[in-house]
C-alpha cells in the first residue's frame, strides 16, 4: 500500500478520487471510534488519578474472586474474568470472518459468523449481569463499598464507582454492538446487501464490535490484572 | 466503482485471522499467568510493579493487534493511520499529566491534612459488623 502513496504523493490531494481510499461511511465509523475511545479513555484515566490520589486500595483478587454455581466461599480470582475475556476474544474473531465472507460474498458464511458473533456478545452481557448481580448481593453498588484495602484499611467509594461506571458503559456498548449485530443479521437473511451488491455495512459494524473487544482489552487490565 | 476498489485492497485472508487470534489467545495466558503470579507478592514491591508494567506493555501489543489486523488499520492507506493514530498520542500526555497530579495530590493530603492521613491508615472495622449494617440496610430497603 504504502508503495503506492509515495509514488504518487501530489495526485493523492489533487481531487478525483478519495485520498483516503474508504467509503464515507467507513471514515466515519473510524472518527466515531475516535471519539468514543477518547470517552473511555478519560474515564480510565479518571480512575487511575483517583486511585494514585488515595491511600491504599482493594486488591482486585479479592473483590473477583467468585464464578456462577460455586459456593460462598470460593476463592478463585481471575477465573471467571479470563472466560469473559476469552469469549469476547472468540466473537472478535467470529466477526472478522463474517466480514471477510462479505467481501466474498458469501452470504451463508454471513449469516453463520453473525450468529456466532451475537451469540459471543450474549454470552459476554449474561457474564456481565452474574458478576454485577454477585457484586451487589456482596453489598458494593455506586456510593457503597463493603471491600476493604489490600492492607486492611477502610476504603473509599472510588473503587466501586469507577468498577460499575466504566464496565457499565462498557457493557452498553456491547449491548449496543448486539443490537447492530442483529440488524445486520436481518439485512443479510432479507437480501438487502445481496441486492446493493456489496456487504460494506458488516465491515462497518465490525469495526464498531471489535472497537468493544479492543476497550475490554484496557478494562480488563485496568480493573482486573493492575 | 469506489465500492469495489474498496473491496480490493484486503491482506492477510484467514490465515492472517489464526495467526492473530494465536497471538491474542496467548498474549492473554501470558497476561493471566502474570496475574496469577502476582497474587502472593507483596503490595508496593518493586517486582509487583515491575510485572505490572509488563502487563501494561503486553496490553498494548493487543491492542495494536485487535486496531492493525482485526480492525484491518494496518492495510489502509498510510493518510488513514495517520489520522487514527496521531490524535491518539494526545493519551500519552493525558496518562502522564494526570497520574502526577494525583499522586502530588496525595503527598499534599498526607502532608497538610493529618488527620484524614490517620483516618485512612486505621484498620478497618471487622467484616461480620460491617455485614450485619448492611443486612439492616438491605431490610430497611426492601421496607
Amino acid at each position: 500500500m504504502s508503495t503506492t502513496t509515495t509514488a504518487v504523493p501530489e495526485k493523492l490531494w489533487s481531487g478525483g478520487k478519495s485520498p483516503f481510499k474508504v467509503e464515507y461511511g467507513k471514515l466515519m465509523m473510524w472518527y466515531f471510534l475516535m471519539s468514543d475511545a477518547f470517552t473511555f479513555g478519560a474515564f480510565l484515566i479518571a480512575y487511575g488519578t483517583t486511585r494514585f490520589a488515595t491511600n491504599g486500595w482493594p486488591n482486585p483478587n479479592e473483590v473477583f474472586k467468585s464464578y456462577p454455581f460455586a459456593g460462598e466461599n470460593s476463592h478463585a480470582p481471575l477465573v471467571f474474568v479470563s472466560i469473559m475475556t476469552f469469549i469476547l476474544i472468540i466473537s472478535s474473531v467470529t466477526m472478522v470472518l463474517a466480514v471477510q465472507a462479505g467481501q466474498q460474498m458469501n452470504k451463508n458464511k454471513v449469516v453463520i459468523n453473525l450468529i456466532l458473533t451475537i451469540l459471543g456478545g450474549a454470552a459476554f452481557l449474561s457474564c456481565q449481569a452474574w458478576e454485577w448481580t454477585h457484586l451487589f448481593h456482596e453489598g458494593a453498588w455506586w456510593g457503597r463499598n463493603p471491600f476493604m484495602n489490600a492492607d486492611g484499611t477502610q476504603s473509599t467509594t472510588g473503587f466501586t464507582n469507577f468498577f460499575f461506571t466504566i464496565t457499565g458503559f462498557h457493557g452498553f456498548h456491547v449491548f449496543s454492538g448486539v443490537i447492530i449485530n442483529i440488524v445486520m443479521l436481518i439485512m443479510t437473511l432479507t437480501d438487502k446487501f445481496e441486492k446493493r451488491g456489496h456487504y460494506l455495512m458488516i465491515e462497518k459494524a465490525g469495526l464498531y464490535w471489535h472497537f468493544v473487544d479492543l476497550v475490554w482489552v484496557f478494562v480488563f487490565t485496568c480493573f482486573y490484572l493492575i | 466503482m469506489e465500492h469495489t476498489a474498496v473491496a480490493e485492497h484486503h491482506g492477510g485472508g484467514t490465515k492472517e485471522v489464526i495467526k492473530v487470534t494465536i497471538i491474542l489467545s496467548v498474549l492473554t495466558v501470558i497476561e493471566l499467568a502474570l496475574g496469577f503470579a502476582m497474587m502472593g507478592m507483596e503490595q508496593g514491591s518493586s517486582l509487583k510493579l515491575a510485572i505490572k508494567g509488563t502487563i501494561v506493555i503486553l496490553m498494548l501489543a493487543k491492542a495494536f493487534y485487535i486496531v492493525g489486523y482485526f480492525m484491518h488499520l494496518k492495510h489502509e492507506v498510510k493518510n488513514l493511520i495517520m489520522t487514527i493514530v496521531v490524535p491518539l498520542l494526545l493519551f500519552v500526555w493525558f496518562i502522564t499529566a494526570f497520574l502526577f497530579e494525583g499522586n502530588s495530590f496525595k503527598h499534599l493530603k498526607n502532608t497538610y491534612d493529618p488527620y484524614k492521613k490517620e483516618l485512612s491508615t486505621k484498620k478497618a472495622e471487622k467484616k461480620e459488623e460491617t455485614k450485619e449494617i448492611k443486612t439492616e440496610e438491605k431490610k430497611k430497603a426492601v421496607e
